[in-house]
């Protein structure tokens, strides 16, 4: 038997050019770390995350967890983090919708519509998204009149330069003991859900697609019953009245989270339209000519049948946008919105812990794009091809 | 498999930022444990600089320590200056591409007295958040870009300022159909809305001040001073805080309607400008210092960019002292003798630099007079 020279044996070059490989990154890696540090150590400045528990003595406009100057710089930075989730997660619910009517619509065969959706996804995919910030914020949203001559739609909604109002639901005294009503109708749509299972199983036909407005309308009904059972109700309507010079009460969308929220769902929207288009035009014509031919109705066709298949193409590039809208979000500092980078940002200027402050940033996002993608994957394993 | 090339992203992803961190001082890079010793050196010759340097007739450049970010500037034959790029008066690249306004001028000063030429600066436009970072990291030279002294400045981020060159404070402008009355408190102000911009002194001050007053307030925070007086100008806030001077200027050069506005007499804080140099070469602060304070002493003696040619046959040995025609002093820094002469005749005195770019904004030198006219600019003796 022959044994091959070493420097022959494919495996062990494999191996060595992979030790290499991780050398070299290494290499990098320890000498760039060297570099930082020195430099920092020649300008007396030491790498540490004490200065987290120092007070930030700076106040940030608008925070969804309470904050005041006196908290810590740690405290600073979350509450920019938490002001990102709330972007980002309203911004991924608004978009998907905004992404899956526009994508449909581009494929109608109404000529006006289709024509606007391409008009749509042109125009938006093609600008930077810093600058449909910009526009949206200078150009629209403080370009509404002042507080006094709001514009006031049904609701009623105010638009204004100082931000949207609108009414808000205000938990009275006597919610908590109500919250079993809430259970109750969270339970009815699993119980609904359950139904139709198995009736599904039983008959193996699908169920009418109004036959799902139960879904909405058990909940409804048992709140509405509560509210009559409850001898003060538990919930009051809020609304925004013109006091002095603002408007109290309600909820307020300050300006700069409307523009935010709204910039970052028109443009991710339009992406996600184009991923949408694409997904259904994947599944072949024929798969809906079978379907018609079977007697289902075209609605009835693409709800079960091609948008199934559409899914499965759809989710892992729609996965991406999910996690590039979260990252754009970082563009709210253009527009004065409170966010992670824009108040970690500050935070490394007031203290000089720069390198701290991004390591801090990237594992947050990071760690928020993981997640993202965690949730993604597992949902797209649901929706995918069960090979046998 | 996958996990490997994972970690290899977030690995290169790391390096990306180190580099971007680090990676703009060529010189130091190399060699740490040199550096090391250097500022070790430093205390050693300053403690005894001075007889040294009376005594010894050659000024070896080798003699002030720290110097080889000057050696740096002059091997490479400009100076890099980290200004503002948006602010009329102080730091405006306008739309002849050409760099104006009081900080500028300072770096043209800085660049005629190591390269008697005023033209050899390199000016890079900085935010107020990167500014302090791009010094840190060697990205510029010099920051000349109205920059509050403060402690925390000079202690944590590892800056050396300078010489105040322009002594401010910081003031808030309201409109007028909310507060007309000057003398106004900020009691006035009650549940108003506040346009700042980011990363600034102002920031913090805002905060204090409304929190000592007890007085509710939302600020609006901007990246970029433009930002907020753009924001301010369409009415999102009921009033804008800046320092006195940046209001002034930039509320004439940005408002539409500047008589609309009020700036309150109220003064919120010590708002002391002066560039800054990164700490660790005390060769090129002094180089910084001397400059200005040179300035401000041709200013005090009536030297003038027209005139300064005539006063080198002066006989006063303090005039003579200065522009270099007698003694060593420029070379005692590790500078030409005639350092202050060329800063002079390429760029001006203070006064000038101040009347011409400042004085047409409406802004009186006040407290920035020389101290013979009751004002704060004072500058130690040349001897």
């Amino acid at each position: 038997m022959q044994i091959t020279a070493f420097w022959r044996n494919v495996r062990f070059l494999q191996a060595l050019g992979q030790v290499a490989f991780v050398l070299i990154i290494a290499l990098a890696a320890g000498f760039l770390y060297a570099n930082v540090s020195t430099n920092l150590t020649r300008q007396g400045l030491t790498v540490g995350y004490d200065f987290l528990n120092n007070p930030a003595s700076f106040d940030i406009g608008e925070a969804n967890i309470p904050y005041q100057a006196s908290d810590s710089y740690g405290r600073a930075i979350l509450v920019g983090l938490v002001n990102t989730l709330v972007v980002s997660i309203l911004g991924i619910i608004f978009t998907t919708i905004v992404g899956v009517i526009a994508g449909i619509a581009r494929l109608s065969s109404n000529w006006l519509i289709s024509r606007f959706a391409i008009a749509y996804v042109g125009v938006i995919r093609n600008t930077p998204l810093i600058i449909q910030l910009m526009f949206w914020y200078f150009g629209i949203i403080l370009q509404l009149p002042a507080v006094k001559e709001a514009v006031a739609l049904p609701g009623p909604i105010y638009l204004t330069r100082r931000g949207v109002y609108m009414p808000w639901f205000e938990a009275q005294p006597t919610f908590d003991s109500w919250r079993i009503y809430i259970w109750v109708a969270l339970a009815s749509i699993v119980l609904i859900w359950l139904i139709f299972r198995w009736n599904y199983n039983r008959s193996s036909l699908p169920i009418p697609l109004w036959w799902n407005l139960a879904y909405l309308l058990a909940p409804v009904l048992i709140l509405w019953i509560g509210m009559i059972l409850q001898p003060q109700p538990p919930l009051l309507e809020n609304i925004p009245v013109l006091t002095g010079l603002n408007f109290k009460g309600g909820l307020r969308l300050t300006p700069e989270f409307a523009a935010l929220l709204f910039g970052l769902v028109v443009y991710t929207g339009a992406f996600i339209a184009e991923i949408v288009r694409a997904g259904i035009q994947a599944i072949s014509r024929g798969q809906l000519e079978a379907a018609r031919s079977l007697g289902l109705s075209t609605a009835q066709a693409l709800r079960l049948i091609v948008f199934p298949q559409a899914l499965r193409v759809i989710i892992p590039p729609m996965t991406s946008q999910y996690l590039n809208l979260a990252k754009n979000s970082s563009l709210a500092i253009a527009i004065g919105y409170p966010d992670l980078f824009s108040i970690a940002g500050t935070v490394a200027n007031q203290t000089g812990a720069v390198v701290e402050v991004i390591l801090i940033m990237m594992l947050s996002y990071l760690s928020m794009s993981l997640f993202t993608s965690l949730l993604m994957n597992i949902y797209n394993s649901r929706v995918r091809l069960v090979e046998r | 498999m996958r996990k490997i090339t994972t970690l290899i992203g977030v690995l290169a992803l790391a390096s990306m930022l180190l580099a971007a961190c680090g990676g703009a001082v060529p010189t130091v890079s190399g060699e740490p444990i040199t550096v090391k010793e250097t500022v070790l050196v430093t205390v050693e010759v300053t403690a005894e600089g001075g007889a040294v340097a009376e005594t010894t007739p050659v000024p070896p450049p080798v003699a002030v320590a720290g110097g080889e970010r000057l050696q740096t500037i002059m091997d490479r034959g400009n100076l890099i200056c980290g200004v503002h790029g948006t602010f009329q008066g102080f730091g405006f690249l306008d739309t002849a591409g050409a760099w104006t306004g009081f900080d500028v001028e300072f770096c043209r000063a800085w660049a005629a007295a190591l390269f008697n030429d005023a033209d050899a600066v390199e000016f890079r436009a900085l935010s107020a958040q990167d500014r302090f970072t791009a010094l840190q990291s060697g990205e510029v030279d010099v920051l000349s870009r109205n920059s509050t002294w403060s402690f925390t400045r000079d202690g944590e981020l590892g800056l050396t300022f300078g010489p105040v060159t322009f002594y401010d404070g910081q003031a808030i402008m309201v409109r007028k159909d909310v507060v007309s009355d000057a003398t106004a408190g900020l009691d006035a102000l009650e549940g108003a809305q506040v346009c700042v911009q980011s990363g600034t002194t102002t920031e913090l001050n805002l905060a204090d001040q409304f929190r000592a007053a007890g007085v509710n307030y939302e600020p609006v925070v901007f990246e970029d001073q433009s930002a907020a007086f753009q924001a301010y100008e369409e009415g999102r806030c009921d009033a804008i805080t800046s320092d006195r001077s940046q209001l002034a200027t930039q509320g004439q050069a940005v408002l539409s309607n500047y008589d609309d506005h009020v700036i309150l007499d109220l003064v919120m804080s010590k708002e002391p400008l002066a560039p800054a140099v990164a700490q660790g070469d005390d060769k090129l602060a002094d180089m910084v210092h001397w400059v200005v304070y040179g300035m401000i002493q041709a200013e005090e003696l009536g030297i003038t960019s027209e005139n300064v040619d005539d006063f080198l046959t002066s006989e006063d040995p303090v005039i003579r002292r200065l522009l270099g025609v007698e003694g060593e002093l420029g070379s005692k820094i590790g500078l030409s003798n005639d350092f202050i002469y060329r800063a002079i005749k390429l760029v001006g005195n203070y006064g000038e630099v101040y009347d011409r770019n400042l004085t047409p904004y409406g802004l009186a030198r006040g407290q920035n007079d020389l101290w013979t006219n009751g004002g704060l600019m004072y500058a130690p003796p040349f001897r």
